[in-house]
């Protein structure tokens, strides 16, 4: 199958309050940095574009139109848009690659979080019929999920700080991190709970922002000249919407995408997890089998920031930065979508041949 | 080159006002299971599910691929969620058969839906955008001065949207599934209707619909197989461009003129309306019939209103080019999968299984599908020969 590479990755900082900006205005400098990074004008210069965002983070029907408005789309482009994280727009925009429509492609997600109250927001993703008319909010489910966790003895309450302490800790090094600190896992501890079992830095914040990639055959990237990482697996799966039909203690879906992408390959240096939740890093990282060998998080992960709509195509972005600096050969990149862990996204990247 | 792939299941509910006898799920599910049985296949049998359907604010469930995973048999499968306005359910069609042509899966079931009864699209189109203009228009009201402007520079005569009227609803008498029921359907009753946005009467709009529509899309070796025939996809394009710039041409927009000519070339076509035999076209307002008419090269400039006039495009008066045979948009209209019953109608004529609207002998279709303000466009050719 067609190598693929990544050969750019911008964000925007993660913040709690964009105040006026609208979502084009969130969109439109990470676009302009990614455009610069890879040395093109605009997404003409592209062969497809494919964006992830959602209508309720808004609050209007067609909120992605507009991110149209932000691409120079006119001669028409090759464009289409998921409503889901823009790590499946990357996925979408990867099988357009392999089916030989395109060489390369720009792939960007974004989200303006703030105007209304997330976790409330989200509990209208739920059944509509037996789950929605109840408002369970997210919190509420992350929350029920670590209790199970907790009275299997499956973890502890100090291993969810101690996921946390690390995640302030690392964020130190990213100026887009919204949450950083110098904090142990006993600082995490003497917070009050505020859903029980989790206290608030368990939870991530809410944040508004945006994330770009391009991606490109791996030809194009040596024509571009530009240091890229290779998507060398990438595969997701779902599973049952009914929270009483699966084990929340575990993420078997993250598991066999993880082996259908071919993460055991190889070692794994580097890892990124979508975990909105502390003790959820926890459930992936077993279901990954990850070890002390791989720097888990390096950016912080969404604790620090959760770009909704962005934060999985970051995660992927987040891999391919410390690929193409050199820290890392070889890294995995999770992306989550829906109640516990319902829906995942496993990437192996690759450093490519110095270009 | 994309891998070969064609459709070898196709599904639909039938369409209403309000399909109170089924939850969201049971509708999809009724959809897919009937492209299953289709395609002699069961849920084993299927690699992923591609779902697409228009704003979430339709039904007033958020992501609702998250919920409909074990309706669509999909736990422990990647399911996949497409929204790209109007245009969406043409556009899933083509992301499903991205997953094929791309040689990454075998076979996936593609499912588009709306359940507009469970919450009401005209208020879900017209709430404001923070910062943007208040149109408080709705679909009808956009385009109805794109319309104007059709009529006033191709001169076309005041009858032609009553024309299409009638012709799609004769058609949609012909297909069971259709929601308009509408056999006795004259000029002078579409006529009598009244004016909601000028010039669109009641008559010349879509209904608003309750429906499903999905799809079972397989590799060539999957399909060489099938029981039944497969429809060959033989060119697949897509193209988007912004609302509104400066000098955007919005009743011939370039979108659709580029994606029209990128899908025709994929499948060998240099005369639309010679080469192909049928169209399923998305035509929601009677006036876009002899729009993109011109839009897609079936006529020159100005003069798509003289096909529709001399019946070229109906099936029932033996037109050479019939176009939306299964009654149409006009006739039946669950907006996410209007654009895939487009498709999978197409199909339903190549693979010659279109009961009583089916054009005969037909062997290379086209389906349509735009969205957003005429700006979004998907489009698909399939033949019943590979190539």
């Amino acid at each position: 199958m067609k190598e693929i590479a990544i050969v750019g990755y911008q964000q925007s900082d993660a913040v709690s309050d964009a105040g006026a900006q609208n979502e084009v205005e969130l969109i439109i400098p990470v676009l302009s940095r990614i455009f610069e990074q890879v040395g093109i004008t605009n997404a003409q210069d592209v062969d497809f574009v494919c964006s992830g965002s959602c209508d309720y983070l808004q609050g209007a029907a067609f909120a992605f139109v507009l991110g149209v408005d932000a691409l120079g789309a006119v001669p028409p482009i090759k464009e289409s848009h998921v409503e889901m994280d823009a790590a499946w727009a990357l996925y979408e925009s990867v099988l357009k690659i392999r089916m030989g429509h395109a060489d390369s492609a720009l792939v960007y997600g974004f989200g303006k979080s703030s105007p209304g109250e997330l976790p409330i927001v989200l509990s209208q993703q739920l059944d509509p019929y037996y789950l929605a008319p109840q408002w369970v909010d997210t919190i509420s489910l992350a929350a029920m999920q670590a209790r199970m966790m907790l009275d299997r003895g499956l973890i502890t309450e100090r291993d969810m700080a101690e996921v946390v302490a690390r995640s302030r800790r690392n964020a130190l090094d990213n100026p887009h991190a919204q949450l950083k600190g110098d904090v142990t896992a006993d600082d995490i501890l003497a917070e009050e709970t505020y859903l029980s079992p989790l206290r608030r830095s368990d939870c991530c914040p809410i944040s508004d922002g945006a994330s770009a990639m391009v991606i490109c055959t791996v030809e194009k990237a040596k024509a571009w000249g530009k240091p890229y990482a290779v998507i060398s697996g990438i595969d997701h799966i779902i599973e049952s919407h009914n929270p009483g039909m699966r084990d929340l203690t575990d993420s078997v879906s993250t598991r066999k995408a993880a082996e259908n992408a071919g993460m055991g390959k190889g070692k794994v240096d580097v890892a990124e997890l979508y975990a909105p939740f502390s003790h959820q890093e926890l459930i992936l990282t077993r279901a990954l089998g990850l070890g002390d060998d791989t720097n888990i998080n390096p950016s912080g992960g969404v604790l620090a920031g959760n770009l909704m709509m962005a934060s999985g195509l970051s995660r992927i972005g987040e891999v391919f930065n410390r690929i193409v600096a050199g820290d890392a050969e070889r890294g995995v990149a999770h992306t989550t979508s829906g109640p516990c862990l319902q829906h995942n996204l496993v990437a192996v990247l690759d450093k490519g041949e110095v270009a | 080159m994309a891998n070969l792939a064609a459709v070898v299941g196709i599904g639909q509910t039938s369409y209403t006002t309000k399909r109170n006898d089924v939850s969201i799920a049971g509708l999809v599910r009724e959809a897919a299971v009937n492209a299953l049985n289709d395609a002699d296949l069961t849920w084993d049998d299927i690699d992923a599910v591609i779902l697409g359907k228009a704003p979430d604010m339709f039904e007033g469930i958020i992501m609702p691929e998250i919920y409909l995973t074990d309706a669509l048999g999909c736990n422990g499968k990647p399911m996949l969620r497409v929204h790209t306005a109007g245009s969406v359910g043409g556009s899933t069609a083509l992301v499903a058969a991205s997953h094929v042509q791309s040689g990454t899966f075998d076979r996936v079931l593609t499912v588009s839906f709306e359940k507009q009864s469970e919450s009401n699209a005209m208020w879900a189109l017209s709430n404001p955008q923070p910062f943007s203009t208040h149109l408080n228009a709705g679909a009808g009201g956009y385009f109805a001065p794109i319309i104007r402007e059709y009529i006033r520079r191709s001169g076309a005569p005041a009858d032609v949207g009553i024309k299409v009227a009638v012709k799609d609803r004769l058609h949609g008498a012909r297909n069971p599934l259709a929601h308009l029921q509408l056999p006795e359907i004259s000029m002078e009753e579409v006529a009598d209707s009244f004016m909601l946005w000028d010039p669109i009467r009641y008559l010349e709009s879509c209904p608003s619909s309750d429906g499903a529509c999905a799809m079972v899309i397989a590799s060539e070796e999957l399909a060489d197989k099938a029981s039944k025939p497969p429809a060959w996809i033989r060119g697949v394009a897509m193209r988007s461009e912004p609302t509104m710039y400066a000098g955007r041409e919005e009743v011939n927009p370039q979108a659709g003129r580029d994606c029209a000519a990128d899908v025709y070339k994929q499948a060998g076509i240099s005369d639309p309306r010679k080469d192909l035999d049928v169209a399923e076209v998305y035509v929601p307002f009677s006036w876009y019939e002899p729009m993109w008419l011109e839009n897609l090269g079936f006529a020159p400039e100005g003069e798509g209103w003289k096909l529709t006039m001399e019946g070229a495009t109906s099936l029932i008066d033996g037109g050479d080019i019939p176009w939306n045979p299964s009654g149409g948009v006009l006739s039946s209209n669950a907006i996410g999968a209007s654009g895939m019953i487009r498709f999978a109608e197409a199909a339903r004529q190549v693979r010659n299984d279109a009961g009583d609207h089916q054009v005969p002998g037909a062997k290379l279709a086209l389906g349509h599908a735009y969205g957003g303000g005429a700006q979004f466009f998907a489009m698909w050719v399939v033949g019943a020969e590979k190539a």
